[in-house]
C-alpha cells in the first residue's frame, strides 16, 4: 500500500496516559550530555528499567521492566507513539524529543500537545499529530492488533492497511519543513535586512535595552 | 482600538511575516543557561554562524551546580559529566564575548532569579532562555516565553524568535488573600481551576486587586507556574511598584534615560475594553493554602482537604506512585524532607517569609534533612545581613549556595526513594526530585511550618 505520498508505515504502541511530562520522557540525570544523540537508550528510565538509571551506564546490563508496554514483546518494534492530553508537558528540554527520536519513533500521536514540546518536535522532523479521542481508539485498536499503520502527511491522512481512519491537520509550512527538512535559521536570515532596520529603530525607540552595566555607571 | 498587554508587546516586537505565516519576533533579551545551550552553540559553529547580538546575551550556570562547597569552583562538581557541561558554557561564553555571572561571581544564580535582580530584565522587553519557566519574567511586563534548544540556536542567530501569536486569557484574582495564603497558593490554586493544559495556546495576564497588591516577587511566583498551567507566558501590568522594584538596579536605565523608559512603560496595560478570548475570575479571600497531593502541578487541594478517590487512570497512577490513600487528610501524611528554593520560591522575601515562622523553633526530629537554597549570590548576600540565614541553621535547615538544587535534582541534592518532601518548587512529576521521590508543592510558609510539625500544617493556624 506504499504509495508516493506516504511519510511512514509502521507499528505503532500505545501509552495511555494524560500528562506525560518531559521528566518521564527523559529524566534529568540523562540531560547533563552536551550531544544531540546517545538519549534513546534512556528514553521513559524509570519506567522501563527496574533500578535508578545514570549516565554511562552499560544498559544491556540493567534489569528491565517487564510490564511497561515499551518492553512488552509485540511492541518491541513500534516507531509511532501514541498517547493522551498534553503530552510533552514541563520543561522545555528537546532532549525530550532527541530521545524520542533516537530510540527509532518517527510519529507522536496524540489528543493534545504542550506548546514547547510541539514546536520542538517539528524543529527535529518527530511528527507530532493531534487527533480526537475516538480516532486514537481506532489506532488503539490496531496497534493492539499489531496492524501496520500508514501516514501520508501529503495529503494529512491516516490510513489502516485496508482503510482511511483519520485526516489530520497541519500547518503547511510545518508539514513542508518535516517533508523537505528546510533550514529554518537559514530561512529566517533572508529577513536579515528588515531584523536590521528593525533593530535600528529599537535602538532609538527604546535605547536602555541595549545599554551595558558599564555605560550605566 | 483597544488592545491587551501581550497585543502591545507583540505589536512592538513583530519584525515581519514569514513566507510560511509565522512571524519573526525580535527578541530584546536572551537568557543562558548551561543544559540547553550546548547544542545550540554546537550548531551554530558547524552552520559557520555568529551570535546576531552579543550583549543581548546573559548567561549563568544553575541547574548542575553543587550547593555546598563553593570555594572549589568548577573542581567542586564532582560529576564530570555535568562539570563539562559547566565548562562548555565558559567556553562559549568567552569564544563569543558574551557576558556570564560564572561560578565564581557572587552575582551567580538562578537565571530566572538573576535577570529581575539585576535589572536585565526591564518592562517591555521580550525575553527568552531555554527554561520552560522564563515565564516569570512576565511579572515585569515583559512577553517571555521558554524555548527549546534549536530555538536557542534561532535566537542566538537571527535575533528574533520564529513564533505564531498566542490567544489572549485573563485571570482576575479579586478581593484580599487571607493572612497566611501567599502569592504560591494563588498560582496553585489557579492551576487546580483551569489544569495544566488549561492555558495551552495562550498568554496569561494575572490581574485584579490581590495581584495589584502583591510585591513583584509575589508576582514572578505567580508568573513562573504559568507554564504548569500550559500557558508559554504570564504577564502581570506595569504599575508603581515595577517602576520602584527596576529602580537603581545595576543594569537598568538612569538619569534621563529612567524618565524616558518609565514614561514608555506606563502604557504597559491591557486597555479598558480590550479582548480576552478567555477570562478566569477567582474570589481571592476563598483561597487557602494549596498543597498538590499527586504527580501533575494539577492535583492539588486546599490544605484542609482529602486525598481524592481514584476516578481516573491518571489519578490512579498518582495515588500508586505517591502512595497515598483516597479519602485520608492531606495533614496527615509524615514528611521526610523539606525543600526552599527554586526559581518559583528563592527570591529574599520568600526566604523572609519561611524564617519569620522558623524563627525560635525547631524543625521535628522526623525530618530527615531539610534545606535552604536561595535563588542567587545576592539574595543569600541580603538573607545573611538580615541574619536569616542562622534562623534557619538554628531551626534544623541547611543553609546552602545558590543554584535549581532539588527542584529538579540534577547536582547531588535529591530524595531518596519513597520520601515525601515538601517542595516549595514548581513541578511534582514522577522522579523529579529523585528516584521514586514523592514531591509535594507548596508555599515557602507552608513548607516551614511543616518542617516544625514533621507533617503538613494549616499555616493560617500556626501563625495566629
Amino acid at each position: 500500500m506504499k504509495n508516493t505520498s506516504t511519510f511512514h508505515i509502521g507499528q505503532a504502541v500505545p501509552l495511555e496516559r494524560d500528562n506525560i511530562d518531559t521528566d518521564q520522557i527523559i529524566p534529568k540525570q540523562f540531560l547533563k550530555s552536551i550531544k544531540k544523540s546517545g538519549f534513546g537508550q534512556n528514553l521513559f528510565d524509570a519506567w522501563r528499567y527496574e533500578d535508578e538509571g545514570f549516565p554511562g551506564q552499560d544498559v544491556s546490563l540493567r534489569k528491565i521492566n517487564k510490564d511497561f508496554i515499551l518492553n512488552q514483546k509485540k511492541f518491541l518494534d513500534s516507531d509511532i507513539l501514541i498517547s493522551k492530553k498534553n503530552f510533552g508537558c514541563g520543561s522545555s528540554r528537546e532532549h525530550a524529543v532527541w530521545s524520542l527520536l533516537d530510540y527509532g519513533f518517527k510519529v507522536v500521536i496524540a489528543e493534545s500537545f504542550a506548546d514547547i514540546f510541539y514546536n520542538n518536535c517539528f524543529n527535529n522532523g518527530l511528527l507530532p499529530i493531534v487527533l480526537d479521542s475516538k480516532e486514537i481508539d481506532q489506532l488503539l485498536d490496531l496497534a493492539d492488533q499489531r496492524q501496520q499503520i500508514e501516514i501520508d502527511l501529503e495529503n494529512q491522512i491516516i490510513f489502516s492497511v485496508d482503510s482511511e481512519i483519520a485526516h489530520f491537520d497541519i500547518d503547511p509550512f510545518r508539514k513542508k519543513c518535516i517533508l523537505e527538512g528546510l533550514d529554518e535559521i537559514g530561512l529566517s536570515l533572508t529577513h536579515s535586512e528588515q531584523i536590521k532596520e528593525f533593530e535600528k529603530n529599537r535602538i532609538l525607540d527604546s535605547p536602555w535595552i541595549f545599554i551595558d552595566e558599564k555605560e550605566n555607571g | 482600538m483597544s488592545y491587551t498587554l501581550y497585543d502591545k508587546l507583540w505589536n512592538q516586537h513583530e519584525v515581519t511575516q514569514r513566507a510560511d505565516n509565522t512571524y519573526l519576533l525580535y527578541i530584546d533579551r536572551h537568557l543562558i543557561h548551561e543544559v540547553t545551550s550546548p547544542q545550540a552553540f554546537e550548531g551554530l559553529k558547524l552552520a559557520g554562524r555568529k551570535p546576531w547580538r552579543i550583549s543581548a546575551n546573559i548567561a549563568t550556570p544553575d541547574h548542575n551546580v553543587p550547593t555546598t562547597d563553593r570555594s572549589k569552583g568548577l573542581e567542586g562538581i564532582y560529576d564530570e559529566v555535568a562539570k563539562l557541561q559547566v565548562v562548555t558554557l565558559d567556553d562559549n561564553c568567552k569564544e563569543h564575548d558574551i557576558l556570564q555571572f560564572d561560578i565564581h561571581d557572587r552575582r551567580q544564580g538562578i537565571v530566572h532569579v538573576v535577570g529581575p535582580e539585576q535589572g536585565l530584565t526591564l518592562p517591555g522587553m521580550t525575553i527568552v532562555c531555554g527554561d520552560s519557566h522564563t515565564s516569570t519574567h512576565g511579572a515585569l511586563a515583559t512577553l517571555s516565553m521558554g524555548i527549546g534548544t534549536s530555538e536557542v540556536e534561532h535566537v542566538l542567530a537571527t535575533q528574533c524568535l520564529k513564533t505564531s501569536k498566542l490567544k489572549n486569557m485573563r485571570v482576575t484574582i479579586s478581593g484580599e488573600l487571607q493572612h497566611g495564603v501567599t502569592p504560591k497558593d494563588v498560582t496553585l490554586a489557579v492551576i487546580g481551576q483551569i489544569g495544566t493544559a488549561g492555558g495551552t495556546g495562550y498568554a496569561i495576564e494575572y490581574s485584579g486587586s490581590v495581584i495589584e497588591n502583591m510585591t513583584i516577587e509575589g508576582r514572578m511566583t505567580v508568573c513562573n507556574m504559568a507554564i504548569e498551567a500550559g500557558a508559554r507566558a504570564g504577564l502581570v501590568a506595569y504599575d508603581k511598584t515595577t517602576e520602584d522594584y527596576i529602580k537603581n538596579r545595576p543594569f537598568a536605565p538612569s538619569g534621563n534615560k529612567w524618565l524616558e523608559a518609565i514614561d514608555q512603560w506606563k502604557d504597559l496595560a491591557s486597555d479598558e475594553g480590550s479582548y480576552f478570548d478567555k477570562e478566569i475570575i477567582i474570589d481571592g479571600s476563598s483561597i487557602a493554602p494549596q498543597v498538590t497531593w499527586g504527580t501533575s502541578p494539577e492535583m492539588v487541594i486546599d490544605i484542609d482537604g482529602l486525598i481524592p478517590e481514584p476516578t481516573s487512570d491518571s489519578i490512579k497512577h498518582a495515588l500508586d506512585y505517591m502512595n497515598l490513600e483516597s479519602g485520608k487528610r492531606i495533614k496527615d501524611i509524615r514528611l521526610d524532607q523539606i525543600f526552599i528554593g527554586s526559581c518559583t520560591n528563592s527570591r529574599i522575601e520568600d526566604l523572609r517569609e519561611a524564617a519569620k515562622i522558623l524563627e525560635g523553633k525547631k524543625i521535628s526530629s522526623t525530618i530527615k534533612r531539610a534545606i535552604v537554597v536561595p535563588g542567587s549570590g545576592l539574595v543569600s548576600k541580603q538573607a545573611i545581613e538580615e541574619g536569616l540565614d542562622e534562623i534557619f541553621i538554628q531551626s534544623g535547615f541547611e543553609w546552602r549556595a545558590p543554584g535549581c538544587s532539588m527542584c529538579l535534582a540534577m547536582n547531588p541534592d535529591q530524595l531518596g526513594d519513597g520520601e515525601h518532601c515538601a517542595s516549595t518548587s514548581n513541578r511534582n512529576f514522577e522522579g523529579r526530585q529523585g528516584y521514586g521521590g514523592r514531591t509535594h508543592l507548596v508555599s515557602p510558609a507552608t513548607a516551614a511550618a511543616s518542617a516544625i510539625e514533621g507533617s503538613f500544617v494549616d499555616v493560617r493556624e500556626f501563625i495566629s
